[in-house]
């Protein structure tokens, strides 16, 4: 990490980016990935490959919105306590403004049928840039036949058996206990 | 007080929620029911403006629900008892994260949750295809493709990968093509 860059600079970057990220991200927690993906891991370098994945993991892992955490652990690794605040004001704030908006102007977009057009070619561009993101940090995991096995096994625990993220991720970290851990620990 | 009880009920809900907005609703409805702050119609209506524009579909509802109860204050009331229990626990976790990466214990536990996380995000992606790339399900035998959404993804896709352009620019012009693909 940057450490010549002063702690009010970083602050301000980080407000401005998660107030972009706040405003251009529809359909949640995982829409976000490529945006702080690219902002933070390849643009900053203030986040690295492995520490974003390990921030995805534990995110969900904790009760509370995906995003939000993600801002607030960003935030705090970059600029402690004040930098987490700041972080997550900057992603909330259109979010708050435009839902007032809506609140206060009865607007009902149940009935906007010729926005429907634009959601799905969100979710289709986002699709595609989760697909990407998800490449790029998977050739940096998935480099054994063990580490293929737990991704396969942990897509189809959410997929087919509807089994909570946060569940798959327990057991995930109990089986990198026991088989790097305990087992590896053992022939030491 | 009103804003203490929102402040309140949002920070339980905070508490509870593990996995974010899709989690979140449920917990938010039974909520509202008890309290009778909102009728299931008004609740179906903040859902649905919640998830369609940006942000957080926990943060939107919290603000909307808020301010349909208690005005601006109600919607700030309820937003920040809704990130409280966050704050304190993600900033816990990080802490702790910083001190103890190194140990044997936290690397050999990220060495398992590593791959399982790379699944996760590819179902993130078959979750987002199923509604627009794709239409139908795999398990009802039932799948087809949705030629306009194929196409938006590919171009986003050659856009990403070949020029570099920001997924900021990559939303808006997934945005801009669904409105025209979409308008006959």
């Amino acid at each position: 990490m940057d450490q010549s860059m002063s702690r009010l600079r970083k602050v301000w970057i980080l407000f401005s980016t998660f107030f972009r990220i706040g405003t251009f991200t529809i359909g949640g927690g995982y829409a976000m990935l490529p945006l702080i993906e690219r902002e933070f891991v390849e643009r900053r370098k203030w986040v690295t490959q492995e520490e974003m994945i390990d921030i995805l993991a534990i995110v969900q892992s904790l009760p509370g919105i995906i995003a939000v955490n993600s801002s607030i652990f960003i935030g705090y690794q970059v600029a402690r306590i004040p930098g987490a605040i700041i972080a997550t004001i900057g992603l909330i704030i259109s979010p708050i403004l435009i839902i007032t908006g809506f609140a206060y102007l009865y607007i009902n977009v149940q009935d906007a049928d010729y926005l429907q057009g634009l959601f799905i070619g969100v979710r289709a561009g986002v699709t595609a840039l989760i697909l990407l993101a998800g490449i790029r940090l998977g050739s940096k995991v998935l480099t054994n036949k063990f580490s293929w096995l737990v991704a396969a096994v942990s897509l189809l625990a959410v997929w087919i058996f509807n089994i909570h993220a946060g569940l798959v991720i327990l057991a995930a970290a109990v089986l990198g206990f026991v088989v790097f851990g305990l087992l590896k620990g053992d022939k030491r | 007080m009103i804003y203490l009880e929102l402040l309140l009920t949002f920070f339980r809900i905070g508490m509870l929620g593990f996995g974010g907005g899709y989690v979140i609703i449920p917990l938010l409805s039974s909520e509202i029911a008890r309290n009778h702050w909102l009728t299931g119609q008004e609740f179906a209506d903040i859902v649905a403006v919640s998830q369609m524009t940006p942000g957080p579909i926990g943060i939107n509802a919290a603000t909307f629900i808020g301010i349909r109860t208690a005005g601006i204050l109600g919607g700030l009331s309820a937003t920040i008892g809704m990130i409280l229990p966050s704050l304190i626990l993600v900033v816990i976790t990080a802490h702790m994260m910083q001190k103890f990466k190194e140990s044997t214990l936290v690397q050999s536990i990220l060495k398992g949750i590593r791959p399982a996380v790379i699944g996760l995000i590819a179902y993130a992606v078959i979750f987002f295809a199923s509604m627009s790339v794709v239409t139908g399900s795999l398990f009802e035998r039932n799948l087809s493709l949705e030629l306009r959404g194929l196409v938006i993804f590919a171009v986003i896709l050659v856009l990403t990968k070949v020029k570099r352009i920001h997924p900021i620019l990559a939303i808006i012009i997934s945005a801009g093509l669904g409105l025209l693909l979409y308008r006959f």
